[in-house]
């Protein structure tokens, strides 16, 4: 019974029952499986946390050693392959997820009011996923990673005007090089992640704080 | 629920959820372990015989220097060490081999023919012609390298 007193005393400060209720027992509509997506979407996040986390563990982003790392995972390490598996397709599915959600909550019409600020912070976590494919897809640094940014960022670089000075905040210079690989890694690992940790933090607070929206009807 | 054999719903679903979180708990947790300790565990052991060259190029009762390199792999990284052995060769096909790193903290010893004996740069250790310690810290004498002579080239087998 100690365990109880414990908890209670604990409980009676930090409100743990309060918290659980308001997340775990909120009210909610008669919904369904569209709904899941979301919470799909975000165990797949904390997986790729999980899995990102573990392959920065060997993975080491410059130009002469970013492949050899990534081939030291894959058959020096144990379990390398299923990590880099998990969090490689991990990656796709997520995009995957988050695009259907979104779709879900557009066929709705979920997005109105009250719900317009979910669905903006909802456009940002799109932005920054699609973010996290675009610079994870570079630190492999073999040959389909190296063309496929050097297409990506010259795409970007024909914005009329700021094209060029995109293209070379992208890079990091004229061309592709070690410190273009330096700047994706950081931006993978570190501002992308803490954007979407933000965004999903003020996405779910306005899900738990405004309720979820029920299954439209005809005369909706 | 005590004496009753009927599960509630809400405990029937917190019992799958349970069994369903310990699972997926597993699924990633046990490769993550494997892949944290995987460096800890793998054995980068090595065993080669190392061709020293024709043991008629050494002198009986003249320790000589022979020093190679070899190529490691570890992990993404290939490193080379260097190695330095003195073949102490005796009467006939009769040979020793000894590392040239001293057994008390590793530097390395230089044979001095005036005296006699190897010494060590770093404390004053002093080994004797076949590795005896004759003076010094070292706990031991000179390490010895196994040896093979085959149609008169020798070679030492590497063991580490
Ligand atoms: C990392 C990406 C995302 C995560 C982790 C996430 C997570 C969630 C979760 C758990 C819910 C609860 C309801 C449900 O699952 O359907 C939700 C609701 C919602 N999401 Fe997302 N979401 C993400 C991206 C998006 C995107 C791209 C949009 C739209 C542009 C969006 C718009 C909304 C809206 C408007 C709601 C409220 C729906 C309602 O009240 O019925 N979300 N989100
Ligand atoms: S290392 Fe040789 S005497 Fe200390």
């Amino acid at each position: 019974m100690t365990n109880k007193k414990v908890f209670n005393w604990l409980d009676e400060r930090l409100g743990l029952t309060a918290i659980y209720k308001t997340i775990f027992e909120r009210k909610i509509p008669k919904v369904n499986w569209w709904f899941t997506l979301g919470s799909a979407t975000l165990f797949l996040f904390a997986l790729q946390v999980v899995t990102g986390i573990m392959l920065s563990v060997y993975y080491v982003p410059s130009p002469d050693k970013a492949y050899d790392s990534i081939e030291f995972i894959m058959s020096g390490v144990a379990f390398g392959w299923l990590i880099r598996g998990i969090h490689h397709w991990g990656a796709t599915l997520m995009v995957i997820t988050v695009f259907i959600h979104m779709l879900r909550v557009f066929f709705y019409g979920a997005y109105k009011y009250p719900r317009e600020i979910t669905w903006v912070t909802g456009v940002f976590l799109l932005l920054a996923t699609l973010g996290m494919g675009f610079t994870g897809y570079l630190l492999p640094w073999n040959q389909k990673a190296y063309w496929a940014t050097t297409v990506g960022t010259s795409i970007a670089g024909t914005v009329p005007g700021i094209g060029d000075f995109i293209l070379r905040a992208l890079r990091g210079g004229d061309d592709l090089s070690g410190v273009t690989l330096a700047r994706f890694f950081a931006a993978h690992i570190w501002i992308f992640p803490l954007l979407i940790i933000i965004l999903i933090g003020v996405h779910l607070y306005l899900v738990i704080r405004i309720g979820i929206s029920a299954v439209p009807g005809k005369n909706d | 629920m005590s004496g009753s054999h009927n599960l509630s719903r809400r405990d029937f679903t917190k019992a799958v959820m349970t069994f369903v979180g310990a699972v997926m708990g597993a699924v990633v947790g046990i490769p993550v372990a494997g892949y944290l300790v995987s460096p800890a565990v793998k054995a980068q052991k090595t065993d080669a015989w190392v061709t020293i060259g024709p043991l008629d190029d050494y002198t009986a009762g003249q320790p000589a220097l022979f020093s190679f390199t070899r190529a490691k792999v570890n992990g993404w990284e290939k490193t080379v060490n260097s190695y330095g052995v003195y073949v102490v060769r005796a009467e006939g096909d009769a040979v020793k081999v000894l590392s040239n790193a001293c057994t008390h903290l590793g530097c390395r010893v230089t044979w001095q023919q005036d005296q006699n004996a190897y010494t060590c740069p770093c404390h004053d250790a002093r080994f004797g012609r076949d590795g005896e310690v004759l003076s010094g810290p070292p706990p031991r004498a000179l390490d010895g390298y196994e040896t093979r002579v085959e149609n008169g080239t020798l070679s030492i087998r590497l063991l580490e």
